[in-house]
């Protein structure tokens, strides 16, 4: 186990034994605290395996290689697609989609492909949004979806031609 | 809740059909990942318990909630920018605070910018990008996140025009 994991075990254990303290004791705060919690709790877990089980399905059934496949096919609104559905695939924050960015870039892509990459990786990253769909519903996660989609295509094709015109380069090896 | 599990039973059984080995392997994956999530998990719980215990929900209400729209977009996509949280952490939070009365355009704009501008990644995104063309990307993003962020609150009447 990593080390801020088992800082945060540590913290829900101590946690854990003040408020199971509390209501031994008896101590009025403690047990309000701990009320809230359960309930919130409760649903948290209730939420989980379901979320997690798609998280599991979409792993497993959609393969980042064969979206990758598409990727040099596609030219112009496709390319912005296919990216964002590489981007959908990505696990992990915005520091993994660099190195990918990075990558594409050497491959040849486009620089408004690349930053409709990065902002499709900071948005529609799937296991994400399954999370954020069972917690907010999933008319926020549609709305949100068809709102930046456009928005990251539009301003990345801009951004691109700007940044072209000006003959920007990539760092390719960001050592 | 209802259409989560619906939706879960159904892909479910349409992977069974499609091939019974890989839907081992889906949970087996789901497992894995609820495994090494949980940590994140436990201590969303503990932040969860002092948020309720300690922020009425007047509080939140007054800051993040609809009497004053400008202030509390502000706020989130502040919030949103500066922190730096994965969304298994980030979004469990933002249920709580949807059911304390933070209407869906502050956690729109709290989401949004979370995901999409990094202020703490930012020295690793300008090794890649260069300073300039890093700033910009991040400008782009904010901008976004308000966009949608206004977009949502009118969707869902939350914003009046």
């Amino acid at each position: 186990m990593k080390k801020d994991k088992i800082i945060e075990t540590t913290v829900f254990s101590l946690f854990t034994s003040f408020i199971l303290l509390s209501f031994i004791l008896r101590i009025d705060s403690g047990m309000q605290m701990g009320k809230k919690t359960i309930y919130f709790a409760k649903n948290l877990f209730l939420v989980l395996p379901p979320a997690f089980i798609l998280i599991g399905l979409f792993q497993v059934w959609v393969k980042r290689e064969s979206v990758e496949k598409h990727l040099g096919t596609g030219s112009g609104l496709m390319a912005h697609l296919w990216v964002t559905l590489l981007a959908g695939t990505t696990v992990g924050g915005l520091y993994v989609a660099f190195p990918v960015a990075a990558a594409l870039y050497s491959k040849g892509a486009k620089l408004s492909v690349i930053f409709t990459y990065l902002g499709a990786a900071a948005i529609v990253r799937i296991p994400m949004t399954i999370f954020e769909a069972s917690f907010l519903g999933l008319k926020f996660t549609i709305i949100r979806f068809l709102i930046s989609i456009p928005l990251v295509i539009v301003s990345s094709e801009i951004f691109g031609r700007y940044l072209e015109a000006r003959s920007y380069k990539m760092r390719e090896n960001s050592k | 809740m209802l259409f989560l599990y619906s939706a879960t039973i159904a892909a479910l059984i349409m992977s069974v059909i499609a091939d019974k080995n890989k839907t081992a392997l889906s949970l087996k994956t789901a497992l894995k990942i609820f495994l090494k999530i949980l940590p994140d998990l436990l201590l969303v719980i503990v932040l969860a318990a002092f948020i309720l215990y300690f922020i009425p929900a007047s509080t939140i209400g007054r800051y993040l909630g609809a009497d004053n729209h400008f202030f509390a977009i502000t706020l989130a996509l502040v919030f949103g920018s500066i922190t730096m949280m994965p969304g298994f952490i980030a979004f469990p939070l933002c249920g709580l605070l949807l059911h304390q009365g933070v209407p869906y355009f502050v956690l729109g704009a709290f989401s949004t910018s979370l995901m999409m501008v990094g202020v703490i990644t930012f020295p690793i995104e300008k090794t890649y990008l260069g300073v300039k063309t890093a700033l910009l990307r991040n400008f782009i993003s904010l901008v976004i996140a308000l966009i949608v962020s206004l977009v949502i609150g009118i969707i869902y009447r939350e914003i009046l025009l």
